[in-house]
């Protein structure tokens, strides 16, 4: 409707004004010479030193030219062009799009975290050393796992690192192995993350009910396989129950097993991968423990390892000695640094405030309602669904489009009618082993009220499937922009405003 | 809901998980707290930081203490920015889509360079990140890397983590001078055919200004191609950009560009390079394109390049480009704009300039190196430690000591001076420095 009402209004202005609904102009589109949103008046002392004139630039062509009222209208303006977890429902499987309470960024915030600097003395950053030697501590426990270094910026970076760990362990004794087992339903971070270490993958299918069973992994595992990636629960939402067994076969000939821990929020309370056999494992902070995604970052991945991988860990590591905290970097046998510094610690400020906020009970609990309404919506979608496996999923359910197939739609149509309904869509085609993936992880901080509207919204699409396939096919009606040519943008990049070349139209 | 599912309790929804693990999940952890407990337990972690308020900071080597105007902070807290995820889905995503397109085009513009992609995690992993990006363009017959030892040593470290587990890699590291700068006459003799990369920051650790042309034209000549790293981007502001020396790759922190410090991260790692090794690229890109009515919109693109996509054969398996911290930074830019993003590198260079002028004068100090710079520099002090404590007692930080990573200059203090640093801070450093008598 809203659209419509848009178009009509771009249609008939002449003067195409810069309203909600027209899209806004690139910064570089607006402003005027000489025009800055930035007071400073110039400086320059008598007789100093300077740069010689051959390392100096002119101008930076092109820069924008705006007053902060402009600037702010702009991105005030992007901003209502944003489906977000404070306005929609936002059920990505496998993202863990739970509420990101206010505190944290309200503490994130302060100055004792926000204003200090990382190469000033260990001495005055105590505080800081005590809330990451505390969440090391807290993550630990919730894995049960026995070391951890909070170094890593992301999960994926996590499980680069914690690849490395391996490697590092394997070549001291004798041998890093060639090959890592990766399954079919893993994320592509796996099997990415494989080959920067220097592996090659061995891919496995799991079984038709939708986990990996002990006999593949027992055939392939050999002498030259460093280690598996298992991802629990895995990305169809369900327990690998044989992970114990699995783990045992791999380790008896040598390997090392590495979990993903994606979907940790599912297993809070529930089990421990510290007890599954698992040798590493990485924790993405934005999911579990609630820190915003950011439209894409910033995250953090911290990665956990049983005693004996220890002493790979990346450097420095906080140490409490005489109740004072230190850095220590001499760990021959470590595999170095991963990033700068100390990690994503605004990341980790708010991480801590989660749990801390929690507590024993409230994260417990949030993992039995995350499964709680993962299996609510499993059950509601049935009716006009088709289900990816039917046994009970923990905090995720997968749903394929196979029912609405003999009216045209598809998963893609699904989820741009969704939008529609003002409903971000689940995670589509993913995991790749199940065609037509839609894969939704509803997360314990949404209402059953919301679920219901959700359940709705998606069993009204399926009725327009059938009833009125070209609403559905045709979708989104309502956003700001209607579905765009990917295939055109792939095939002749334009990737910044460049007067030059027409990028500007 | 439970009688929807059919289920009596949601214990049932486990019963397939083994029991052993089951009755040892128990998080031994204290209670949950109330918002104001949890503010004040976070609050008296927070007092027992020293921050850049409270004390006089003269830190900088990677990350900077630069003013934030408050727009960016209202603008990055809107929770249509903060609370959405990687823009998938582009209809409801164009927000965030377009503010990635300026990003973009913000970062070539600063560098001087064709393409940018959407960002890394920081400057450390960006460098590594180039460097096994030109792995993917050089051939398998040139995979030696030269590295200046003047480049940032958490960078240098990072570089090392990740080509150690690449058998084919060799790092060799590239000595600095007497001005402070990489060694070009050593450079030459060790660049040769089998050469694929040169990675010097710019400025460097040291502060120094290197000058690339000998270095573009040592690279061009044996075919290695030209990595720059700048962990202070508002030099560029000032300084001539990568792209004008003929850099192949060139990345950077970000951190500098309105992010606050935060104990070093998160900030993001920018990544710029020229159009023809777009293919080869790390991370997400954002491109225009048009929507099925013709309207300007804007998607992820060249995601077969991405670990999603194509999974071991990925670009990389990166899958964020810490967008907040971009977002912020392209804020920061717009608001600076073209007149102001020079004058605040001015000041720096003025402050930082004057800073040294008074410091040298002083006994007890000496410059360390000759070469330009931009706002930091190494000075040699006659007795370190007691400058140290003097300064602790009067709340100043002075500068970085270089002996962890440099045994050679363990005497030595890298001295950043910002336009955060007044004036009377300068002169109050000065006078502790010059000040003997109260150790």
């Amino acid at each position: 409707m809203r659209e419509r009402r848009s178009n009509v209004l771009s249609e008939s202005s002449a003067i195409k004004p810069q309203s909600e609904a027209s899209a806004p102009r690139l910064l570089f589109e607006s402003g005027s010479p000489g025009r800055s949103g930035f007071y400073w008046p110039a400086e320059r002392e008598k007789g100093q030193t300077t740069i010689p004139g051959e390392f100096l630039r002119e101008d930076i062509p092109g820069f924008p030219e705006l007053g902060e009222l402009e600037v702010l209208r702009h991105f005030t303006r992007l901003s209502h062009r944003n489906f977000a977890i404070e306005s929609q429902f936002y059920p990505l499987g496998s993202c863990t799009m739970k509420y990101n309470p206010k505190v944290n960024e309200v503490v994130a915030r302060l100055p004792g975290f926000a204003q200090i600097h990382p190469l000033a003395p260990i001495e005055i950053l105590q505080g800081a050393m005590e809330l990451l030697y505390d969440l090391e501590r807290i993550l630990i426990e919730i894995s049960g796992m026995d070391c951890i270094s909070l170094q890593p910026s992301a999960g994926a970076q996590g499980e680069l690192t914690g690849l490395m760990l391996i490697r590092a362990c394997l070549t001291e004794k004798g041998n890093p192995r060639k090959k890592i087992i990766v399954p079919d339903t893993a994320h592509g971070t796996n099997p990415a993350s494989s080959t920067l270490c220097g592996y090659d993958v061995v891919q496995i299918s799991s079984t038709a009910r939708g986990v990996i069973d002990t006999a593949t992994v027992a055939k392939v595992m050999a002498e030259d396989v460093a280690a598996i990636m298992i991802t629990n629960p895995n990305t169809l939402g369900l327990f690998e129950r044989d992970i114990e067994a699995i783990a045992a076969v791999v380790h008896q000939k040598g390997g090392l097993v590495y979990l993903d821990g994606a979907n940790l929020n599912a297993l809070m309370g529930v089990a421990k991968p510290g007890h599954m056999g698992v040798d590493v494992l990485h924790m993405n902070l934005h999911k579990t423990f609630s820190t915003p995604h950011g439209g894409g970052g910033p995250g953090a991945g911290p990665v956990a390892v049983k005693e004996g991988l220890s002493e790979y860990l990346p450097v420095p590591r906080i140490v409490k000695q005489n109740d004072k905290f230190e850095l220590l970097e001499n760990y021959p046998k470590s595999i170095g640094r991963v990033r700068s510094f100390f990690g994503n610690f605004g990341i980790l400020v708010r991480a801590y405030t989660y749990i801390i906020s929690l507590g024993r009970e409230g994260l417990e609990e949030s993992s039995r309602m995350a499964l709680l309404n993962a299996n609510y919506i499993r059950k509601k979608l049935e009716k006009g669904y088709q289900i990816a496996y039917g046994e009970p999923c923990m905090h995720e359910c997968i749903f394929t489009d196979r029912l609405q197939h003999k009216y045209g739609v598809n998963t893609l149509d699904i989820a741009k009618r969704l939008l529609d309904y003002g409903f971000h869509p689940p995670t589509i085609y993913f995991p790749l082993v199940v065609s037509g993936a839609l894969m939704i992880e509803p997360t314990e901080t949404e209402t059953p009220e919301m679920l219901d509207a959700f359940v709705e919204a998606m069993l009204a699409i399926a009725q327009e499937a059938k009833e009125n396939p070209d609403v559905v096919k045709n979708a989104p009606h309502s956003t700001p922009v209607k579905r765009l040519d990917e295939a055109r943008a792939a095939r002749k990049p334009i990737l910044r405003w460049d007067p030059g070349q027409g990028g500007a139209e | 809901m439970l009688r929807t599912i059919g289920i009596g309790s949601i214990e049932e929804l486990y019963q397939h998980i083994p029991e052993t693990l089951r009755n040892r999940a128990k998080i031994e952890l204290p209670g949950g707290l109330t918002e104001l407990a949890v503010r004040r337990r976070l609050a008296a972690l927070a007092s027992n930081n020293a921050t850049a308020t409270d004390w006089s900071f003269f830190l900088g080597g990677g990350i900077y203490h630069h003013f934030i105007p408050s727009a960016v902070d209202t603008v990055i807290s809107r929770s249509e920015f903060a609370t959405s995820y990687t823009p998938y889905q582009p209809e409801v995503s164009q927000g965030t889509l377009q503010a990635l397109f300026e990003y973009q085009t913000l970062i070539c513009q600063l560098t001087g360079m064709e393409i940018s992609n959407a960002g890394v995690y920081d400057g450390a992993s960006a460098a590594a990140e180039a460097v096994l990006m030109s792995r993917r363009i050089q051939p398998m017959s040139r995979r030696r890397v030269l590295m200046s030892r003047a480049l940032h040593p958490h960078y240098r470290a990072v570089i090392t983590t990740y080509l150690r587990n690449l058998d084919d890699m060799q790092l060799d590291e590239i000595p600095f001078d007497a001005s402070g700068a990489t060694d070009v006459t050593e450079l030459t003799r060790k660049l040769d055919h089998q050469s694929m990369c040169v990675i010097v920051g710019y400025p460097n650790f040291f502060g120094i200004i290197e000058n690339l042309a000998p270095i573009q034209t040592a690279c061009a000549g044996k075919g290695a191609q030209l990595v720059i790293v700048t962990p202070e981007p508002l030099a560029l502001g000032l300084l001539k950009p990568p792209g004008a020396w003929g850099a192949d790759i060139a990345v950077g922190e970000g951190q500098s560009l309105g992010v606050p410090m935060t104990l070093g991260g998160p900030g993001f790692g920018f990544f710029a390079s020229q159009k023809k090794f777009v293919r080869s690229l790390p991370g997400r890109l954002v491109g225009e394109t048009v929507d099925t009515e013709g309207r300007r919109g804007f998607v992820l693109t060249l995601a077969t390049r991405e670990q999603h996509i194509r999974r071991e054969k990925a670009t990389s398996n990166i899958c964020t480009s810490q967008t907040l911290c971009t977002l912020a930074s392209t804020v920061f830019m717009s608001l600076l704009g073209k007149s102001g993003i020079r004058r605040l590198a001015e000041v720096n260079v003025s402050r930082a300039h004057d800073a040294r002028d008074r410091l040298v004068s002083r006994p007890q100090l000496e410059a360390c190196f000759s070469g330009a710079f931009f706002n930091e520099f190494v000075l040699r002090a006659r007795n370190l430690e007691s400058l140290l404590q003097r300064c602790a007692a009067a709340r100043i930080v002075p500068g970085v000591p270089l002996g962890q990573w440099y045994p050679e200059l363990d005497d030595c203090l890298l001295i950043c001076v910002t336009e955060m640093n007044e004036r009377e801070e300068i002169e109050r450093l000065v006078g502790v420095i010059g000040d003997q008598t109260s150790v």
